[in-house]
């Protein structure tokens, strides 16, 4: 069982939250001037990386805040856990 | 009923030869679909100058983990087609490829615990039957007819209502299915290469032209990928992205016992299946981990939960004993089904997202992959799995339509 950390109430058991897959998905700016093909970007395709992976959670039986963790999916080990107005430590990828 | 002896192996499988310098098609992965694909390649296109490349040992992935359920009771048309193909398939292949890989017809259930469970059932009884899938429909006393040792009484948390059936479906010992398609593709001019992890492409322009591996540089002129849950990772090495996510599916198994467990049970509600092994243990699996992952293992409280589901539906397993749990790491897509077909990268062909539920498809997925590597083009049965169904809108929405993942 993985032992995540909320940004405001600490580290709980991974059954207190839910995921979100990828963390850091910006709403398109310009929606209406999307292509299809950016569409389908936006919509069904989310990075998939075997090491470090910043992605969503939520602390669903908790304070019921979403956060970000930087996680690696290969080693399961949690690098970070942080607000989700704080950017990706260690920087963008 | 008597446990089954599990068959004799022959002496002789397959070589272990060098990889050559080049080849027509190399395929990635030696999982189930991997073989089938080569093995089709050779025998219904007559191409035989193809290796398959495996980073570990043959048919050691997802392959040698699954729960090994195989059904074909899906809801889309699209779906329907495919695994009927594959069921169809199955039926003949130990007597073609000569090698009893216990195919056993057992049929499987899947359960119903709510109102709205019984009218996905009832829903997708009917659409079998247009689709000329075998499907029933049963109340809970027939339910019970069908495997005694179900706990159909109305006094549990989640009662069983009533249940689908397909008597067609079954399990196969997995192994013994790949290594007799090892063994006929291995005798049909195909290269079975173990260890050999391919680690990068060759490209002329957008063309795909060889292989960069572990055990050196391979040229072909053509790459299908069948490498389940690493598909997104090769597809980052060959420079486009793919609508996968991996995640572990882990399963269990009991010490073994007497023959009690007649059928297949499957249950989305309470979420858990199980089927007795031709040896007598109880295989059990349930959902994925929510979350990404590429180790071979699983949350403890999947387990957990699936056991307390388990012991609700068949208070006779309360002191079964957990022997042994392990994980694969399977690849999901957005619609809950697979893409076979061609990619941004020509000649690169992908086989892949086939999720929780691929094994029951391995012969239509080598099939029909077969068929668009050899031709280039879509085979009828795979057309509607192409990749730019993401971008048309054409998606076949099996989440929850195809009764639980599997
Ligand atoms: C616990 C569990 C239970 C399941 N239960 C069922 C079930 O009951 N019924 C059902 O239909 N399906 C089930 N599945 C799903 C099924 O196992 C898969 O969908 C199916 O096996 C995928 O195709 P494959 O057999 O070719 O994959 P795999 O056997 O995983 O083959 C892929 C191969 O590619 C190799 N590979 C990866 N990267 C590289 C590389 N870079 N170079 C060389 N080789 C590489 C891997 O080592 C692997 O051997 C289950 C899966 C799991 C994990
Ligand atoms: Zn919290």
């Amino acid at each position: 069982m993985l032992l995540i950390t909320c940004p405001w109430c600490g580290p709980r058991d991974e059954t207190e939250y839910h995921y979100g897959g990828q963390a850091h998905v910006p709403y398109p700016q310009n929606p209406a001037e999307l292509s299809d093909a950016e569409w389908a970007e936006y919509v069904f395709y989310r990075d998939n990386p075997k090491g470090p992976f910043a992605e969503r959670w939520v602390h669903s039986t908790g304070c019921r805040r979403w956060f970000n963790v930087l996680r690696d999916t290969a080693t399961y080990e949690v690098l970070a856990s942080y607000r989700p107005d704080e950017p990706r430590p260690g920087g963008n990828r | 009923m008597t446990a089954e002896p599990l068959p004799e192996h022959p002496d002789f499988l397959w070589r272990n030869p060098e990889p050559r310098t080049s080849y027509d098609v190399v395929i990635v992965g030696a999982g189930g679909h991997g073989l089938a694909t080569a093995y089709y390649l050779a025998k219904n296109h007559g191409i035989t100058k193809v290796a398959v490349l495996e980073k570990g040992w043959l048919a050691g992935g997802n392959m040698a983990r699954n729960t090994t359920i195989i059904r074909s009771n899906y809801l889309w048309d699209e779906s329907a087609a495919i695994y009927e193909h594959a069921l169809k398939l199955w039926e003949g292949l130990p007597a073609e490829l000569d090698y009893d890989f216990l195919f056993s017809q057992r049929g499987v259930l899947n359960l119903a615990h709510t109102l709205q469970d019984v009218r996905e059932g009832v829903r997708r009884v009917n659409a079998n039957r247009l689709n000329g899938v075998d499907a029933e429909w049963l109340e809970p006393d027939e339910v019970a007819e069908v495997c005694p040792i179900l706990n159909v009484s109305p006094r549990t948390r989640y009662p069983v209502l009533g249940g689908t059936f397909q008597p067609r479906a079954g399990i196969a010992k997995h192994d013994h299915v790949a290594w007799a398609l090892a063994r006929r593709a291995d005798e049909l001019g195909v290269d079975l290469i173990q260890g050999c992890e391919v680690t990068g492409f060759l490209k002329d322009g957008d063309r795909v032209v060889g292989v960069e591996t572990s055990r050196g540089r391979i040229l072909t002129g053509r790459v299908g990928l069948a490498a389940a849950g690493h598909s997104g990772v090769l597809a980052r090495l060959a420079g486009f992205r793919l609508p996968v996510q991996s995640h572990p599916l882990q399963a269990l198994v009991s010490e073994l016992h007497e023959p009690v467990h007649p059928t297949v049970v499957m249950s989305n509600h309470v979420h858990v299946y199980v089927s007795q092994a031709h040896k007598g243990e109880l295989v059990m699996g349930a959902g994925v981990d929510a979350y990404n992952g590429y180790g071979q293992r699983g949350s403890f409280h999947v387990i957990e939960r699936q056991m307390a589901a388990a012991v609700e539906l068949f208070p006779v397993f309360a002191r079964a004993h957990v022997l042994r749990t392990w994980g694969g790491i399977v690849d999901v897509t957005p619609d809950a089904s697979p893409i076979v077909g061609s990619t941004p990268v020509e000649n690169l062909y992908v086989n892949c997202g086939w999720g929780t539920g691929g094994f029951k498809a391995t012969p239509a997925a080598g099939w029909t992959f077969a068929h668009t590597i050899a031709t280039g083009e879509p085979h009828p049965l795979n057309a509607p799995f192409a990749l730019d169904r993401f971008t048309t809108g054409a998606l076949i929405d099996e989440h929850g339509a195809a009764a639980v993942a599997h």
